[in-house]
């Protein structure tokens, strides 16, 4: 990098080096944003916070030219630019550091830093100007970092600086990092604000995006504040305590109008399930819970909270280190999903493409995966039992598709949801995990899955359900636990909770000064 | 609750789509059988009536039954995103090994089951080494079948000491080169269907049975299409994937059988030559993908059949032996893509 001072006009210290005024996206079914105004200044560190779905990512990707808007400026220096692509954005100096890296493992860390960019003497790369260039960026930085060995073979923390020194060996003038602390020790995230520190004395604006709320406190000079895809609050940090942050966070709308809750179980009903000191080695620590027949147990909590982890473990997919789980009082020992499945366990993964669904098979195909031997005899599929079965599924769950014999990529994010649901319906499960059960999923069909989830309730079945979104978690749980870090640090039961004090929880905000 | 009035209705939609389907299939079959009546005249007036000449089309029929029969157990391995290097080198293991097994034994009839045991258990066992590190270590399939291939051609070699052992029983011979259905075989004026044709028929049936219509053909799919989906259905994920690799080297047990018979002898060369390449090309020409999840065994035995056609015809047309290699692989290449803008165009509709 990075003569900040370099061709760039000198800019007022008031006005955004990077301002962006009006902008608007929308997705089909979701206004991601909407009318939103923000900017950068050189030489400070700007929060930005607010919870899924506020728009923050979006914007990221907008400045990043991974997307365009619909409407809206944007302006660096004063000058109106269009952002049409990553090379454009790279072009403009603005440099985004995501949670996944964009690091190639078996190439060394100078290789990382300027890759596409290799110094060359004739046609061959100048190795020895490589290490110079790059060893030049992380002494300004000061970081030690040893520059020939694999990106591999370093902890997360360091493949962080990496990223760092690649946008600042392309001169970025504004660096946005989505959740930089999320995979760091405390220890690491100091050193993060070191580096955090030196790159604004090198008067380069950083756009911090995190949850987590001491860290802001400490290292923001000005936050913004995104709520469903608008701009609420900008102001310097010192304005802001944690409560009032986390007050300009949540108050969402309820825009789903959610379905009456099943009565609360009775106090002397034998629970369905009983989760005793559960641990998972770094990821969850000695969770205790039960589950009665018939309740929505609500998982609040933010991302890398374990609220994944223990539903997995739950269902049989991940090994717990120490703990008890019961299942209607008799002691579960889970080999793999098949003794989950074989209980009466499902989980309906967050990843519906990834984990839920085949999507080159047909729907019908996919439904009877879990349970074909429900129409088998002697391994031998009888196929009019199998369609009889899904069709009538099919037409329970309102499942909107040409013909079960459709594959299931062609169906819409709410229809393939259903699939996965229907899955786990085919052969009733006693206890059903949702893992984010209605992510990427319109609002119409939403509100079709919030009813199949009471009617399941209302029969007996027990349901866990994880959720990044507040409104879902309060509309949805009849009682609701949240997570932070692993461990669980709160209760309550339906209609206690407020979203201000879930989200304080979440996030460890200490208490507003109200 | 259940509207079963909808629900009858969705099952006949269900139905109908299915019947569609196969219609459709159907009617592409047909323009396809007529296409190739057409393009089956021109080459044969183009050979003098050589081409479909009865005993002419038998001799494709026996000369493709290994590689589709080695290719029939590919197709499995294939469509869970695996491969099978090593089918080539385990027919010359398991053929020497059957050669010997003849050899040693008193009685020929129990020699002739004592053979089959141990070509088809060796060659099963195989499977099992194949599989084993790619289920429980997580090794690619191409290397622990490209160890395989080489493990079983030196094992071969080590057998036999380089060379060939004669067999010398009329029983094994019969699988080989016997007739049967002499009945037939006077309507057509051959000697019959041999045998080796009926089995590779058999085998093709059979897969596309399992492949289709039963638990197991539609793990083998899902796991092709998305192993983790598949495993948090609780399909026993290990355990079907290491199967295909059984079933492929129980396959290549069976070829060698045939191979062996014809040839009355375990050849420690055998299965060295175009086997293994020939036996992935007949599953790509026939429609499976090597990323997993589609494809079918009528599919790889039409590939199968276009292969031997094209090297019989090329024969026929006194086309020189380097220059069918080039139109082999020009031909390989252009069913594949053909087969790819088929899909994108479909896909698009």
């Amino acid at each position: 990098m990075a003569d900040v001072e370099g061709p760039v006009a000198p800019v007022p210290q008031e006005s955004g080096y990077l301002e962006v005024r009006g902008i608007s996206k929308s997705y089909p079914g979701v206004r991601a944003l909407n009318d939103v105004d923000f900017d950068v200044r050189l030489g400070e560190v700007h929060a930005l916070v607010g919870e899924n779905g506020a728009g923050k990512s979006t914007l990221v990707k907008i400045l990043a030219g991974a997307e365009r808007p619909d409407a809206g400026t944007i302006s660096i220096a004063g000058n109106r630019v269009a952002i049409a692509s990553p090379a454009q954005s790279e072009a403009l100096g603005i440099a985004v550091i995501y949670q996944e890296f964009n690091l190639v493992g078996e190439l060394t860390v100078a290789e990382n830093v300027l890759l596409g960019r290799e110094p060359t003497r004739g046609i061959a790369i100048d190795w020895r100007a490589m290490r110079a260039r790059v060893a030049a960026i992380f002494a300004r930085l000061g970081v030690t970092m040893p520059i020939q060995a694999p990106v591999k073979t370093l902890s997360v923390a360091q493949q962080q600086m990496v990223e760092i020194a690649k946008a600042l060996s392309v001169d970025a003038r504004i660096i946005f990092m989505d959740e930089p602390s999320a995979a760091l020790t405390t220890n690491e995230v100091e050193r993060l604000f070191t580096v955090i520190r030196a790159l604004k004395q090198a008067r380069v604006g950083i756009v911090y995006i995190s949850h987590r709320l001491e860290e802001i406190s400490e290292i923001a000079d000005r936050i913004t504040v995104f709520r469903d895809g608008r701009h609420i609050q900008t102001g310097s940090a010192s304005e802001f305590s944690e409560g009032d942050i986390v007050r300009l966070m949540v108050g969402r709308t309820l825009e789903a109008h959610f379905p009456t809750l099943p009565a609360p179980a009775a106090a002397t009903a034998a629970p369905l399930l009983s989760v005793q000191h559960l641990s998972l080695a770094g990821r969850i620590e000695n969770v205790s819970f039960d589950v009665m027949p018939g309740e929505i147990v609500g998982l609040a909590g933010l991302v890398g909270a374990g609220r994944t982890s223990l539903l997995r473990a739950i269902c049989g997919l991940e090994r717990a280190a120490s703990g008890s789980l019961a299942l209607e009082g008799s002691n579960l020992r889970l080999r793999g999903p098949h003794d989950a499945i074989a209980a009466g366990l499902a989980l309906v993964t967050d990843d519906r493409k990834g984990q839920g669904l085949i999507l080159g098979m047909t729907v019908r195909e996919n439904v009877t995966l879990a349970h074909l031997e429900l129409f088998s005899h002697g391994g031998h599929i009888n196929r009019a039992q199998e369609t009889a079965a899904v069709a009538k599924l099919a037409v329970e769950l309102n499942i909107r598709m040409p013909s079960i014999e459709q594959v299931a990529r062609a169906l819409s994010g709410g229809n393939q949801q259903k699939v996965v649901l229907a899955k786990w319906l085919l052969e009733k499960s006693k206890l059903i995990c949702f893992d984010e059960p209605t992510r990427g999923i319109d609002v119409g069909a939403k509100h079709e899955i919030y009813e199949i989830m009471v009617a399941l309730a209302a029969s007996g079945t027990g349901i866990i359900m994880a959720s990044s979104e507040l409104p879902e978690i309060l509309g949805m749980s009849t009682r609701i636990i949240v997570m932070r870090e692993g461990r669980v640090v709160g209760r309550f039961h339906a209609g206690e909770a407020t979203q201000e004090h879930v989200m304080a929880l979440a996030t460890g905000a200490r208490p507003a000064a109200a | 609750m259940v509207d079963e009035a909808r629900a009858v209705e969705v099952q006949a939609a269900a139905e109908a789509a299915d019947k569609r389907k196969r219609f459709i299939a159907g009617l592409r079959a047909a323009g396809i059988v007529v296409g190739l009546i057409v393009l089956f005249g021109i080459l044969n007036a183009v050979t003098h009536g050589d081409f479909l000449a009865p005993n002419n089309v038998l001799n494709i029929l026996r000369q493709i039954a290994v590689i589709a029969v080695l290719a029939a157990g590919q197709t499995f391995v294939i469509i869970t995103a695996g491969i099978d290097l090593s089918v080539g080198s385990l027919i010359a293991l398991t053929g020497v090994l059957m050669a010997g097994m003849l050899a040693g034994a008193s009685n020929p009839v129990a020699g002739v089951f004592l053979a089959i045991a141990v070509g088809l258990g060796v060659g099963g066992a195989a499977g099992v080494v194949n599989g084993f590190p790619v289920v429980k270590f997580n090794l690619p399939p191409f290397i622990t079948t490209l160890a395989m291939l080489d493990i079983a051609r030196g094992l071969a070699f080590l057998y036999t000491g380089g060379r060939p052992i004669e067999i010398d029983n009329t029983i094994f011979d019969f699988v080989g080169s016997g007739f049967l259905l002499p009945g037939l075989g006077r309507m057509l004026k051959i000697p019959g269907i041999p045998t080796s044709v009926l089995i590779m028929l058999a085998v093709i049936v059979v897969g596309q049975f399992v492949l289709t219509q039963t638990r197991f053909g539609r793990y083998v799919y899902a796991i092709g299409g998305n192993e983790e989906a598949a495993r948090l259905s609780g399909i026993n994920v290990a355990g079907v994937k290491l199967s295909v690799y059984v079933i492929s080297g129980a396959l290549a047990g069976l070829a060698s059988l045939m191979l062996a018979a014809r040839l009355s002898s375990g050849i420690p060369q055998s299965g060295g030559g175009d086997e293994l390449l020939n036996s992935i090309a007949a599953v790509v020409v026939g429609g499976t993908s090597l990323m997993g999840g589609r494809g079918s065994m009528t599919g790889t035995f039409v590939g199968a059949l276009l292969i031997g056609m094209l090297y019989n015809l090329m024969n026929l047309l006194n086309v020189q032996s380097y220059a069918q290699d080039v139109v082999l692989g020009a031909v390989i290449l252009a069913a594949v893509l053909l087969d790819e803008l088929r899909r994108r165009y479909l896909a698009s509709r």
